[in-house]
């Protein structure tokens, strides 16, 4: 029977973990993320795991840790934020391109400078063209759901490609919610256990993970990953369901609310998305067309589903909680309009950038937005497409 | 399981393994990484001693022994380094620039 309980986003990530029990977790603290591995710790320390816990002296080496354990055989998991993926940068690259599906616990935080320890999403949206796959999560709930989810899409024969599993630092990390928690037989039967055809211990089968790739094998290389990340969009949607199965509680790319009939909208990623959905409930109190999409999964980016669920809208407004700095828009904004560019009829859409370093995104600041949309609406005037809301003017 | 002797700068992309794996040990042997060399050794028999001072020196194994004796070069995996022809205390291994025909 699955049961009630209130436990933090970080809570909720270490229980899931618990609930898997990997074999290998590298750990090393970082604001917001910390409680993850110190949760974690209890569970090591009480026996309550038979996780070999290595605690190391940098996020370079925590990854470094996970790549050679996956490589091993064995199940590799670390927890990080901001600067502390930033240093696992070129690791990143050696698991997705080793095809180590590492399950990282990323607790998204904006990167210095100035420093700042609170939630935006610079530093996985820096990490998107590393291979990984990236699920984003909007509350406490998501963050435990998708975590469960990571390994059975990760680990399949047909994927073997690391996965992200995001949450807002703070906002869903440090808040309590009530959320539902799955048996542990549930999870052990849902995640499995990892089954490598190949690994480093496997006696009868010597094997180099890692060689040289020199010019010409490193494009068909790339084209391995590039066809693994395809693969994976078919993998997360069967697990999604299968999960929907199991609890009652589906996913797939992205979560729509009021979208079918919406004349404008907003899309977004993460926490956000509650306050947009208030936003969206006041309006459509009031009358108005408004309707909100919530992206889950940002790579594999889901271009074609996105362009059908948004074909419709008049008018689009996308939220990018990272700057890019291309004097054209967020990285989110950038992929959004490329997807939508090959429909006949697109909606007009803006770009925002906002809610940087932990600056408070309110109903009120949704509110302008949807006003800013209807404005191009009732003009057919787009005005600025690169805007940025939160700021004091 | 793919051997690596069947992979090769011909193959397609979806005939190399997941992450470049390789599924048995010595592959290196088969790559042959002598192409990269720019300088070339070689070996004066008459002045060799046998001392084989040269061997272990050679970081690349490319200094074949047989019976307690060396051997000449495997051109396949040298890297044209030098360092055989500085640690030979019998001036038997002369160093110089290869030298190409084809252009």
């Amino acid at each position: 029977m699955a049961k009630r309980d209130r436990l933090s986003g970080n809570e909720a990530v270490a229980y899931a973990m618990k609930q898997i029990d990997p074999d290998v977790m590298g750990a090393f603290p970082i604001t917001p993320s910390t409680e993850i591995p110190q949760y974690f710790a209890q569970y090591v320390a009480n026996g309550e795991v038979n996780t070999e816990y290595v605690t190391v002296e940098s996020e370079h080496s925590s990854m470094s840790t996970c790549i050679g354990a996956e490589a091993a055989g064995a199940r590799a998991v670390t927890a990080t934020s901001s600067c502390g993926l930033a240093l696992m940068w070129e690791l990143l690259y050696v698991a997705s391109s080793s095809r180590l599906p590492v399950t990282l616990a990323c607790v998204n935080r904006a990167l210095s400078g100035p420093i700042n320890i609170n939630n935006d999403h610079s530093d996985s949206m820096g990490a998107r063209d590393a291979g990984w796959i990236q699920i984003y999560a909007e509350n406490n709930q998501e963050a435990y759901d998708n975590y469960l989810q990571a390994m059975p899409i990760g680990e399949n024969p047909a994927v073997r490609l690391p996965v992200m599993v995001c949450q807002d630092g703070f906002i869903t990390s440090h808040a309590v919610e009530n959320i539902e928690l799955c048996d542990d037989a549930d999870v052990k039967n849902f995640v499995g256990t990892y089954e490598p055809e190949h690994y480093l211990l496997k006696h009868d089968n010597p094997l180099a993970v890692g060689p040289y790739g020199v010019s010409p094998y490193y494009m068909d290389a790339k084209m391995g990953q590039v066809e693994a990340m395809k693969n994976a969009k078919e993998v997360i949607l069967a697990v999604g369901k299968k999960f929907g199965e199991m609890t009652g509680r589906s996913y797939g790319f992205f979560e729509t609310y009021q979208l079918e009939d919406a004349e404008s909208a907003v899309l977004l990623i993460g926490s956000s998305a509650g306050t947009a959905r208030a936003t969206v409930d006041k309006l459509r109190a009031q009358g108005k067309k408004v309707g909100m999409l919530k992206l889950r999964v940002f790579r594999p980016f889901p271009a074609e589903e996105l362009a059908a669920a948004l074909e419709h809208l008049k008018a689009l407004a996308i939220l990018d909680k990272a700057e890019s700095f291309s004097n054209a828009g967020g990285p989110l904004g950038a992929e959004v309009r490329g997807a939508l560019y090959d429909l006949d009829h697109h909606p007009k859409t803006i770009n925002y950038v906002y809610g940087l370093g932990g600056r408070d995104f309110r109903v009120q600041d949704c509110e302008t937005i949807f006003n800013a949309l209807d404005e191009i609406i009732r003009t057919g005037n787009t005005g600025a497409r690169y805007r940025h809301l939160g700021q004091r003017e | 399981m793919k051997k690596a002797a069947n992979i090769n700068e011909q193959s397609k992309w979806y005939e190399l393994t997941p992450g470049c794996e390789i599924y048995e040990p010595g592959t290196a042997r088969l790559t042959i990484t002598g192409e990269w060399r720019t300088q070339t050794p070689t070996w004066e028999e008459s002045r060799c001693k046998q001392c084989l001072l040269c061997v272990p020196y050679c970081p690349d194994s490319s200094i074949p022994v047989t019976d307690g004796k060396r051997l000449d070069f495997d051109f396949d995996h040298c890297k044209g380094c030098g360092i055989c022809a500085k640690v030979c205390p019998f001036q038997a291994i002369t160093f110089h620039k290869e030298e190409h025909t084809d252009g």
